[in-house]
């Protein structure tokens, strides 16, 4: 029992990372912009929030937890937005090929990451490891009194802000996407923009708006990783894989919030499951560490044999659009 | 009077144009200004950070990319591997399909070459020796790249995303594979193979260590150009490539051409892991393909798919690179500036593509 409660505990741990990737890029993928930097994004959106923290913590004397909290978000959300803006203006206005663009940024974001991870101490003139552990402190908070119930706290009420922002994210873009008139013209747009267009929708200014509030996104799932997981500090490229993980759980959750939710949790579960797993040797973990990759495989191929019209990516994904080349 | 106005008000500030036609010396032109741009803001960004003056970074750069004969082959030999894969996508990306699964390819390619060095090593001779990691490579970069080639064909699996997972997977096989050369035990690492007798090493030739790896990839991109611009094939993949109806429509298979392009494509990037392991590192790790399979992408995609554009393309980002991996060192920075430069550089050439295919008009004042 005990174990199997710290299995999901871990689980929804590593999922949280993810979740905000993937409803980033979900939304930046309803607009038809397949946007392959997200994992740059997010090591941008971990490292600026991180440092905000670092500056403001070696500034002052006594550091206060909260204004660390809303600094390394505000630094976040801003890197983030940014790294958003830059292939919005090279895919959407210089018409740059998208999954070009993209596949730079991200070699861009993870080098801006390890480089100012490991270097910033040395920059600011100390010397060690970064650490800013009121800052993280005050993201790894849980909420008082209900934490302490036994089983039912520990499941639901042991995590830190992020987590339930998370959640909260998702479920407010799925409702976005599927009941708002702004949502129904962002789909719109990444089935068929042509069609958009002679609609009246702006297509660039949806496309801009989608992309950058998405990389925004995406990133806080950088600054959870930083802070809640790690605990406020840097290791270089500690944050993996998980920026491409988040891409294929958009393909899990079929394009849709409210599924990543889950399928985030499913992800991190297997992503663990080689150290719960008995029997496993070292090499058989290896082989164990295969599996989100293995599933979404299989999700990608069944979603795609079976054909469903709903359960599809954006008819025009990865596409760019010009006006004047229909 | 009035009306016309609000229509020189309604005129936007600047306009974009197609450009019909654009002269060569112009392209390359406004190709150079985007380097000169890119360096310059490269520059402010390196000044940024270590407080010394630009252009001492820069023959820093210099120095660090072939300031001695030793640096200058390591660039060198950087540089054809880079080319390898990027020639290896080439036929892939003209046929539209985005195969980001490089990375997987170049490591299922070392993996089988590290595992022949590791236990056929004493068996043969060196020259049967690396004939047979040749094929070998060849042939696992191929089964990587025919995984999704056959989805796409038979479903229309979204190659991007397979190709990109695919990735992931052989970076876990190679992790197990690890699990079993490791050496020194528990270190996690497999170390040099065969650091003894050599086996499986590229030998000299012209007395230089790595004058092998240049002339099988300068073979290869000759090839590889013959084949996309005079061969059947070549042609098939163009129109596949353009419009997958028209090709239907002229009685081409087009799952065919998609099925064996991918395998060529594979097969080619399979090779350039056994350049890596064979010919450069004499090890495999997870990070054996180290990013090149992207970089290649960007590499094949500005280019134009044109080989002699690429070596230029590629000699100038593994340049950079190297440099200032040297400038990151000098410092005490870690090497991951490297990434930052290089990202800048990508950034400034992909957006210069923009003023070549399009030409901006400014709203022209009234009196004039």
């Amino acid at each position: 029992m005990n174990l199997l409660l710290a299995f999901i505990q871990k689980a929804i741990g590593q999922g949280v990372a993810i979740l905000f990737g993937a409803t980033g890029e979900i939304v930046t993928e309803k607009s038809g912009n397949l946007n392959l930097g997200i994992p740059g994004i997010m090591y941008m959106g971990g490292i600026a929030g991180l440092m905000g923290a670092f500056f403001y913590e070696n500034g002052t004397e006594n550091p206060n937890g909260f204004v660390g909290f809303v600094i390394a978000i505000l630094c976040t959300l801003l890197a983030s937005a940014l790294g958003g803006l830059l292939y919005s203006f090279l895919t959407i206005t210089l018409r740059a090929n998208q999954n070009v663009v993209g596949l730079a940024l991200t070699t861009f974001g993870v080098g801006f990451g390890n480089f100012f991870g490991g270097s910033i101490s040395k920059l600011a003139g100390g010397v060690g490891q970064i650490s800013v552990k009121t800052t993280a402190s005050a993201f790894r908070a849980q909420i008082p009194m209900l934490s302490d119930i036994p089983v039912i706290g520990d499941l639901l009420f042991s995590y830190g802000f992020l987590t339930y922002l998370s959640i909260v994210l998702a479920v407010c873009m799925t409702y976005f996407l599927k009941r708002t008139r702004k949502g129904l013209n962002l789909r719109a747009i990444g089935e068929d923009p042509a069609t958009a267009d002679a609609a009246g929708i702006n297509v660039s200014r949806y496309k801009y708006v989608a992309t950058v509030t998405g990389a925004a996104i995406a990133g806080l799932g950088g600054l959870y990783f930083v802070m809640e997981y790690l605990g406020g500090t840097w290791s270089n490229n500690g944050f993996g894989d998980r920026g491409w993980l988040a891409i294929a759980l958009v393909i899990l959750a079929l394009w849709n919030p409210a599924n990543a939710i889950w399928g985030s949790f499913l992800f991190g579960g297997l992503y663990i499951l080689y150290i719960y797993l008995p029997g496993l040797t070292r090499a058989t973990q290896e082989l164990c560490k295969m599996l989100p990759y293995v599933v979404t495989i299989v999700v990608l191929v069944i979603t795609s044999k079976r054909n469903k019209q709903e359960n599809q990516p954006p008819a025009s994904l990865g596409e760019a659009y010009f006006r004047e080349e229909r | 009077m009035s009306k016309e106005m609000t229509v020189a008000k309604k005129e936007p500030f600047v306009r974009m144009i197609k450009r019909d036609s654009i002269s060569r010396g112009k392209e390359w032109g406004i190709r150079l200004l985007a380097v000169l741009l890119s360096l310059i803001v490269a520059a402010v960004v390196i000044v940024a950070i270590t407080k010394q003056n630009p252009l001492q970074v820069y023959l820093g750069i210099v120095d660090g990319a072939v300031g001695t004969n030793r640096r200058a082959w390591v660039t060198i030999r950087e540089t054809v591997v880079l080319l390898c894969i990027a020639i290896g996508l080439t036929p892939a990306f003209k046929m539209k399909f985005w195969n980001i699964g490089a990375e997987g390819q170049i490591l299922m390619g070392g993996t089988a070459t590290a595992a022949l060095m590791i236990y056929a090593g004493d068996t043969m001779p060196n020259w049967l020796l690396l004939i047979v990691i040749f094929i070998a490579s060849a042939a696992a970069g191929m089964v990587w790249g025919l995984i999704p080639a056959i989805f796409k064909a038979k479903f229309n699996t979204n190659e991007t995303l397979f190709t990109l997972m695919l990735n992931y997977v052989a970076m876990q096989l190679v992790t197990f594979c690890i699990v079993f050369w490791e050496n020194p035990a528990g270190s996690n690492t497999v170390g040099i193979i065969g650091a003894a007798g050599q086996k499986g090493w590229f030998p000299q030739v012209f007395g230089n260590a790595y004058g092998l790896n240049v002339i099988l990839v300068a073979v290869l991109t000759v090839g590889i150009y013959i084949y996309m611009k005079y061969s059947k094939h070549g042609y098939e993949i163009a129109v596949v490539g353009e419009s997958q109806n028209t090709a239907r429509y002229a009685g081409i298979n087009v799952g065919k051409v998609i099925i064996r392009t991918m395998m060529l494509s594979g097969a080619i990037c399979g090779f350039a892991g056994s350049l890596i392991v064979s010919g450069a590192s004499h090890t495999i790790s997870t990070s054996t393909a180290g990013g090149r399979g992207f970089t290649a992408i960007i590499v094949a995609w500005m280019s134009k798919f044109n080989p002699f554009a690429m070596i230029l393309v590629s000699a100038f980002l593994v340049f950079m690179q190297q440099g200032s991996i040297q400038i990151a060192s000098q410092f005490g920075l870690n090497e991951n500036a490297s990434d930052i430069i290089t990202g800048i550089l990508l950034f400034f050439l992909i957006g210069c593509e923009f003023f070549i295919n399009y030409r901006l008009e400014f709203r022209k004042s009234r009196k004039a």
